[in-house]
């Protein structure tokens, strides 16, 4: 009975995460079957227990080849760039599993009592962080560090024509268009999309649409055109955004506020994530709008729900972007002295946010800004700080070798933090933190802590973003060398949006609890995540 | 009077390389590759020995260096002029020292020995006329400028001895030396190519056509991502302005960082240089090692007011120590960094270093 209880739990998963079984589960599921009849006799019970529960509860979890894009379950939303395939799918090993044969009507108890469970399940995990909701299933080792159940994000699985076919019907069901992708793809970056800048997703959207709250379709057209761009700035635009929706929303009638609300926004968290995927902030933020919407008890008003939930959000801008930007300056400004050069790279608004402060503060530094194509973002903050009256200079990546010599700090913005201690900023940082590395000149990265991500990553491959090749384009002297690049069989243009810093290049992270080493992001993530 | 008509002809072709030089030098990229420069200048110097009015060797001597002087004052940056003016002035001395009878297979530097032993036979002022010396320096001449057309080939050949199949190997710029090298290995092997662009002048788009056209995969990459995409190079290869006495470069900007990657992934640095682009300089001369264009590359006028506010620097060369490079592959074959001192006294005597 404790076998088939487990099979049970193993399928109640595996059931919850899509809407039903495909072809391909239900005949790995009968083969499995099989194989538990034939080694039923070889292992032994009770010693291969434990670690059947184990391998069982993480595997069957993860054992799905292509993961669901939006599981119903505790899983944070999808978009989330949330996770490394945690375990090995041990569905392939030979799970010495004993299992008894089934008979019909066994089955059918099954089915019964997975449904039950399901329900079950569902109610304990919904909106609960990932520890909490395996304990909702008792099978799972009830150990402090839990295996955070992670599966991959769609965005990083192009090359996986299921996975493809699932999200093209996930979004049929929520009445979104599926963008295409652009081009010929690097071979290096197959497994990623690569979206043209001019064909927005709007294009294929009726307007005015039915489905999509209409400043949810501008945030996604000033994502997509980069108009609105920056960690930050997307992070603030997007709860601006979402406090629009509140407003707009009323309960239809039999229904609970707390659920429908959540799968509202379902579509448009996936209608951004098609404009542009989702940055770590972002989706730290629709975690945390999630969990509050779900915590809204069912007897309060709608008036005073949507009042609670605009004042949540407020608070979270307050917190976490605007009192974070003034104590990180704080801490910032005492690393810097009088008759600093300090080198700056692209336009981090909490870097400006920094340098502006200290210039108020009467320190005399001046800054070199470091710009790249082809965002050349470098020339926003030049302006930014030229109007201040802070005294710049300006260079191309290419020349930061010769200008090093000059420079006595290096401060960089950061887009994600993450739990290997590894800095995922824009690309070419880690570039200035490696030659600043090599003609020692300290380099400190400023980052707030919601920023911080479970991910871990190492190098700038296999999650990333690629952005509109066409952008590399120049025309030079009257000649465009490049101009009819997709005509060439054999040439593919890059454009790389980010890349990962070894924490070996960072001296010190600024952020708003204090000044850390790059390796303590992790002790950070821990004492945020037992304080939720 | 024909001496004059063809001293006046001689001083205007003299006068026309150096205004070429000054144009080609103006900061839009070079006009025409160093090994053209190279050739030009051997022929203008062979037209000087055949032309000029000399009796000696040493009066030959100081017309060249003169004129050496000149030429490069007109484009500082253009170090191949300089080296093949030393060159021609080595070969001077050889042919005058064989004239004489003197073996001079003894080492050109300065030794105790040398000083102690053959007091008053440094004192040479190559004073003595010999008739046959006009011919055999021509001749001599003429040898170098055989050598100096092969180069590009002599390269291209030792490429297959490099690449392997299947390799990604990554490039920064445009190197004529490293397209030829590259696609003479396309041939028969199959490979990847990397191409960072090297803005603000993006040549490494035009080097990324070519590459496609003749057969081999190219992708384009921005400078910032060079470390990014580092990590799955193989090989790097790439071509470089001047090879500096030390075994360091003088390359095109952006080489630096390139090299500090590769330096990290343990990836092998090669470098193409031909013979002809080895100098005798060292990199400790800050005045005339960078040179600079027009910061409207990096910042146009478009950007308005704040122009006037900001230093905005534009150099076009690197140093790169040689520390970070693995090998350097030229016309005689292939050479350790720590030899090129070696290659440099064969090259040139140490007595012109300065012109």
């Amino acid at each position: 009975y404790f076998n088939r209880s487990y099979l049970l739990f193993g399928c109640a998963y595996q059931q919850s995460e899509g809407r039903e079984l495909t072809k391909e589960e239900k005949q790995r599921l009968r083969k499995e079957k099989k194989q538990q009849k034939k080694n039923k006799e070889k292992k032994d019970d009770n010693a291969s227990q434990e670690s059947e529960k184990e391998k069982k509860s993480v595997s069957s979890s993860s054992s799905a080849p292509q993961p669901p894009t939006q599981p119903a379950t505790q899983k944070a939303p999808s978009a989330v760039p949330a996770p490394a395939p945690a375990v090995v799918p041990a569905s392939e090993t030979p799970a010495p599993v004993e299992k008894p044969a089934k008979s019909k009507a066994e089955l059918k108890a099954e089915r019964r009592a997975r449904q039950e469970a399901e329900r079950a399940s569902k109610q304990g995990k919904k909106g609960e962080t990932g520890q909490q909701a395996a304990t909702g299933k008792p099978k799972a080792p009830p150990s402090e560090l839990q295996p955070v159940v992670k599966r991959l994000p769609e965005h990083i699985q192009v090359d996986n024509p299921d996975v493809l076919k699932k999200l093209a019907k996930k979004l049929e069901r929520q009445q979104i268009p599926l963008r295409l992708d652009y081009g010929y793809k690097v071979s290096l970056f197959s497994h990623l999309h690569q979206y043209s800048r001019k064909a927005p997703l709007t294009q294929q959207l009726s307007i005015p649409s039915s489905v999509i709250h209409p400043a949810i379709v501008r945030l996604g057209l000033q994502y997509s055109q980069g108009i609105v761009a920056g960690s930050n700035a997307r992070s603030v635009a997007l709860l601006h955004a979402f406090k629009q929706v509140i407003r707009d929303y009323t309960t239809p009638p039999n229904e609970e506020l707390s659920r429908d609300l959540v799968n509202k926004l379902k579509p448009y968290i996936s209608f951004l994530n098609q404009c542009r995927p989702l940055s770590a902030s972002m989706g730290n933020a629709i975690k945390y709008i999630k969990k509050e919407i779900s915590n809204i008890p069912s007897q309060c008003k709608e008036e005073e729900a949507k009042g609670k939930l605009l004042n949540c959000i407020e608070c979270y801008i307050n917190e976490k972007i605007i009192l974070a930007a003034k104590a990180i300056a704080k801490y910032a400004i005492e690393k810097i002295s009088d008759g600093d050069v300090i080198l700056v790279y692209g336009c981090s608004s909490l870097v400006n946010h920094i340098l502006c402060e200290a210039f108020e503060k009467n320190r005399k530094f001046r800054v070199i800004v470091v710009d790249s194509r082809p965002r050349l973002e470098g020339r926003e903050a030049l302006r930014r700080l030229v109007q201040r009256g802070i005294s710049c200079t300006y260079v191309l990546i290419s020349a930061v070798s010769y200008i090093l010599p000059e420079v006595s700090k290096v401060f960089l913005g950061a887009h994600a933090l993450l739990a290997n201690g590894y800095v995922m900023s824009r690309v070419g940082t880690s570039q200035i933190a490696l030659v600043a590395k090599a003609f020692n000149v300290p380099v400190l990265v400023c980052c707030e802590t919601y920023k911080f991500c479970e991910r871990v990553q190492t190098d700038s491959f296999v999650s990333n973003e690629l952005d509109d090749p066409d952008d590399l384009i120049v025309t030079r002297k009257g000649k465009t060398q490049l101009e009819d690049w997709q005509q060439v069989p054999l040439l593919g243009l890059l454009n790389l949006v980010y890349d990962v810093t070894p924490p070996d290049f960072v001296d010190l992270v600024i952020t708003d609890l204090g000044m850390i080493p790059c390796t303590s992001v992790p002790v950070v993530l821990r004492v945020k995540n037992v304080d939720l | 009077m024909p001496g004059s008509d063809k001293e006046t002809d001689l001083t205007e072709r003299i006068e026309a390389f150096l205004s070429d030089l000054k144009r080609g030098g103006s900061g839009t990229g070079p006009l025409r590759g160093s090994a053209e420069t190279a050739r030009e200048t051997t022929a203008l110097l062979r037209r000087i020995t055949a032309q000029a009015r000399w009796s000696s060797a040493g009066d030959l001597m100081e017309i060249i260096r003169k004129e050496g002087r000149r030429m490069t004052a007109a484009q500082p940056s253009e170090t191949t002029v300089g080296n093949m003016i030393r060159r021609v002035l080595k070969i001077i001395r050889e042919e005058y020292a064989r004239s004489r009878g003197s073996s001079e297979e003894t080492d050109q530097q300065e030794s105790l020995h040398k000083l102690l032993t053959s007091g008053g036979l440094s004192e040479e002022n190559f004073r003595q006329h010999f008739a046959a010396l006009k011919a055999n320096v021509i001749e001599a001449i003429n040898e170098l400028l055989t050598e100096l057309e092969g180069t590009t080939d002599n390269i291209a050949m030792q490429a297959l001895e490099h690449i392997h199949s299947n390799e990604v190997i990554m490039t920064i710029g445009r190197s004529r030396t490293v397209e030829a090298f590259l696609k003479d290995a396309a041939r028969k092997r199959k490979f990847h190519v990397i191409v960072a662009e090297c803005a603000p002048f993006c040549q490494g788009h035009e080097m990324a056509t070519s590459l496609s056209k003749a057969g081999i995969e190219t992708t384009v990459i921005t400078d910032a991502a060079i470390f990014a995409v580092m990590s799955r190079v193989n090989k790097v290869i790439i071509g470089t302005q001047t090879v500096l006495a030390n075994g360091g470069l003088r390359a095109v900007n952006g080489t630096h960082t390139l090299a500090l990657a590769a330096k990290h992934h343990s990836t092998p640095l090669i470098v193409c240089a031909p013979m002809f682009k080895l100098s005798p300089q060292f990199p400790n001369e800050e005045d005339t090692f960078h040179k600079f264009v027009s910061p409207h590359e990096v910042l146009p006028f478009t950007e308005g007011e704040i122009l006037s506010k900001v230093n905005v620097h534009c150099p076009v060369f690197d140093y790169v120590p040689p520390e970070l490079i693995t090998l350097f592959i030229s016309n005689i074959g292939g050479h350790a960094p720590s030899y090129i001192y070696r290659l440099m006294s064969e090259l040139y005597h140490p007595e012109d270093h300065e012109l």
